[in-house]
């Protein structure tokens, strides 16, 4: 029997619902700087720095400290949860830090993946054990959103039905947690770019896990109002001989999208999968500029795609801050104006902004 | 099911071509200010219309009124994307021995048909009902695409009350709705789809908005497991609104937000048009609602427009009554619907401001079958 009982009241509503908007409004987007402490150490490893908890903290003072008018560009940041509590130079927190910049801070909150048994190596997210007072602790030390990322991957009998509809179930359990706390949650299901599959299977996969996802979402009660979804791109495997343009990635991307997440979800946030920054960068700009129905914002939420160059510049050496901020800015503002479809490609690329930034299996 | 690993590779259900053709249509009847003139009551239905303005129910009677409806001229054009028929009134002609669907093909209106063989009860359930007319229906839809129909409709039917919906009905009736849409689909006609929740009850605008909500939830998600293309489908589905024994009265815009926001938390962008039921509203309510929700500030990325019944023809029935004297004026009855509704579909309606005739009665019969 459908009776209601409703989740949120009208004034939680309103609180979610103005926080997604913010992270996305005019043409912002987010800097997913949620690396765990193993992600991180990869990414050190290839500059030669040390992955020491002061190396981590050192990398995103720099960041976090460009000026303000970063603002313009970045609306929200997603921090891994030392982060959250960690402190500039002065002593300042972090987040305090962004907050005064007028950008909402984020908190990656699921636990890593778990293995389904009986599928060919497929996994669901864990994380929700306590992940109420969890959400509840992070709203009082200032976050306003969550992330959760789930999963699936394209190969012999994959995705299952059962690794799309365990972790589109898991996706919307955190979901309902997150809006009881006041955290809007980023919606993640990566269909991850492993595989020699065309972009034509890579949509109808990316498709079906949508689905899913949003049937989920509506089960479990989520507002979808006061939601941001954050999936891959539509595009080939990274071993498809095939090459796609820009214009052929956006037209999937957008078929997909638009097939599959209701109006009502107010941003679309895309994870740069392993792109090259610039590739991030001209895809957003072809998916704004597609000419399908748009009902939602289109815009990004990269960690690789925004932080490359600037790792590169940086190379462990607090005298190459400037430079370290010039680069992130640099991809920054190049973002948000793909976000708006008015990116115009410079023409120049740096080694770093082309170069794949492709992690087979990539887990963060 | 958990028990199954299949894996989707995609086996692709339409060719291009098909696809385009599809999609085609569907633009074709929700164009800018057009909308579909639901003629489709059955033998059964028909009676209870015409015993209330005293009329027999024989096939002629039946071919008679159709007739006054399909000779209006060419206003209608600009407000008519489609007609739906009953399978009877497909194979008619008018006096002149035209086909009626020749008639309305001739106005460049899109012909449909309605294909579902009524509700049978869900056993186990309180009151509840599937829709019946799956079986063999590939090879009628290949002759209805034949004898010229390129739209097809079929009725689910919802209702709430206590512990209804039940999740075995919601899940059945989308099912079955998946299956007709798919089959259609395969045949080159584009299915309408209409899973109505009645509004018989005393719930209110809230209850209707949930329910709606999960029914169209549990609607597209079949869809996409039958791998329904949805850029060549519509859907019908009932404005949300509270039911008819429900104390508290509602504007027209609280109906539309409550309406506009259901369907953009469900109804993917890729649909092309939201074709509304009627469902017993009097024709001046049916009207302003609709424009009331084609007024709505909420972002609407569907053509938001009608599929009406009693709502754009009890004025023309009660106009005609059975006399041939009568049908010029009954026809212009309809015109002056259809017109309005035409602009309603835009936002564009000012209101009648007559209060009155058929126009205000609300057209509310306990549990509406077709």
């Amino acid at each position: 029997m459908a009776h209601r009982f409703p989740a949120l009241t009208q004034e939680q509503k309103k609180e979610l619902s103005e926080i997604a908007q913010r992270i996305v409004a005019n043409g912002k987007g987010i800097l997913a700087a949620d690396e765990s402490v193993g992600t991180m150490g990869n990414r050190l490893q290839r500059i030669k720095v040390e992955n020491t908890e002061e190396n981590r903290r050192q990398f995103r003072e720099i960041l976090f400290s460009v000026d303000s008018s970063i603002n313009q560009s970045i609306g929200g940041v997603i921090l891994f949860h030392e982060t959250l509590y960690q402190k500039d130079s002065q002593g300042k927190l972090f987040r305090n830090i962004l907050k005064e910049k007028g950008i909402v801070v984020g908190i990656k909150l699921d636990q890593g993946a778990a293995p389904l048994a009986g599928t060919n190596k497929e996994t669901t997210i864990q994380g929700h054990d306590g992940l109420s007072e969890r959400c509840a602790q992070y709203k009082k030390d200032g976050v306003d959103f969550g992330k959760w990322r789930a999963v699936l991957r394209i190969a012999d009998q994959c995705p299952s039905s059962l690794a799309i509809q365990e972790n589109a179930n898991a996706l919307a359990r955190y979901a309902s947690i997150c809006q009881q706390n006041g955290l809007v949650p980023i919606v993640e299901p990566e269909v991850i770019p492993d595989g020699d599959h065309d972009l034509e299977h890579c949509q109808y996969v990316t498709e079906k896990v949508l689905a899913a996802v949003y049937k989920a979402l509506n089960d479990h009660h989520v507002y979808l109002e006061g939601t941001l979804l954050k999936p891959n791109m539509v595009t080939a495997g990274h071993a498809c001989t095939k090459k796609y343009t820009p214009e052929q990635v956006a037209m999937a991307t957008v078929t997909a999208l638009h097939r599959t997440v209701p109006a009502a979800v107010p941003g679309i946030c895309f994870l740069s999968g392993g792109m090259s920054e610039e590739d991030a960068t001209l895809n957003l700009n072809a998916i704004n500029l597609c000419h399908l129905p748009k009902p939602w914002k289109l815009s990004f939420s990269y960690g690789r795609a925004l932080q490359a160059s600037a790792l590169a510049a940086w190379g462990g050496k607090a005298a190459n801050k400037k430079a370290t901020q010039e680069a992130f800015m640099k991809r920054a503002v190049a973002n948000c104006q793909a976000a708006k479809g008015q990116y115009v490609h410079s023409g120049s690329s740096e080694a770093a902004s082309t170069q794949s930034l492709f992690t087979a299996c990539y887990t963060y | 099911c958990l028990l199954s690993v299949t894996m989707p590779h995609s086996y692709p259900a339409l060719s291009a071509e098909q696809k385009k053709e599809l999609s085609d249509i569907a633009l074709r009847i929700v164009a800018p200010g057009k909308g579909i003139l639901a003629a489709d009551e059955s033998v059964g239905s028909m009676a209870k219309r015409l015993s209330q303005i005293g009329v027999e129910n024989t096939e002629e009677n039946r071919r008679l009124y159709r007739q006054v409806l399909f000779s209006a001229d060419d206003r209608v054009k600009k407000c008519i994307g489609g007609v739906i028929f009953f399978h009877e009134t497909l194979y008619q002609k008018d006096d002149n021995g035209v086909p009626f669907v020749r008639t309305i093909q001739d106005k460049g209106i899109v012909v449909g048909i309605k294909v579902d063989k009524g509700v049978v009860p869900l056993a186990g359930t309180d009151g509840e009902t599937t829709t019946q007319g799956l079986d063999g229906l590939s090879e009628r839809c290949a002759q209805y695409k034949k004898d010229g129909a390129d739209f097809a409709k079929w009725r689910c039917v919802l209702k709430i009350s206590e512990r209804t919906p039940s999740a075995l009905a919601i899940l059945e009736n989308a099912n079955v709705l998946a299956r007709y849409a798919s089959i259609c689909q395969q045949n080159g006609i584009v299915p309408i789809v209409e899973p109505e929740i009645l509004p018989d009850g005393d719930h209110d605008l809230k209850r209707c908005q949930f329910v709606t909500e999960k029914v169209l939830a549990a609607v597209y998600k079949a869809l996409s497991d039958h791998h329904v293309y949805l850029e060549g489908t519509l859907l019908k589905p009932n404005m949300v609104t509270p039911g008819h024994a429900c104390p508290i009265k509602y504007t027209p815009e609280e109906i539309a937000m409550a309406t506009v926001t259901a369907l953009r938390r469900t109804v993917p962008p890729a649909v092309p048009g939201v074709t509304f039921l009627s469902g017993g509203q009097s024709e001046e309510e049916a009207s302003l609602n609709l424009n009331a929700i084609n007024r709505c500030p909420l972002p609407r990325p569907w053509a938001l427009t009608f599929s009406y019944g009693r709502a754009l023809q009890a004025s023309a029935l009660n106009a005609w009554r059975g006399q041939q004297d009568n049908a010029g004026a009954a026809t212009e009855e309809f015109i002056k619907r259809a017109e309005v509704n035409g602009l309603a579909a835009q936002g564009k309606y000012e209101g009648s401001g007559e209060d009155g005739g058929a126009a205000a009665q609300s057209l509310y019969v306990a549990n509406h079958a077709y």
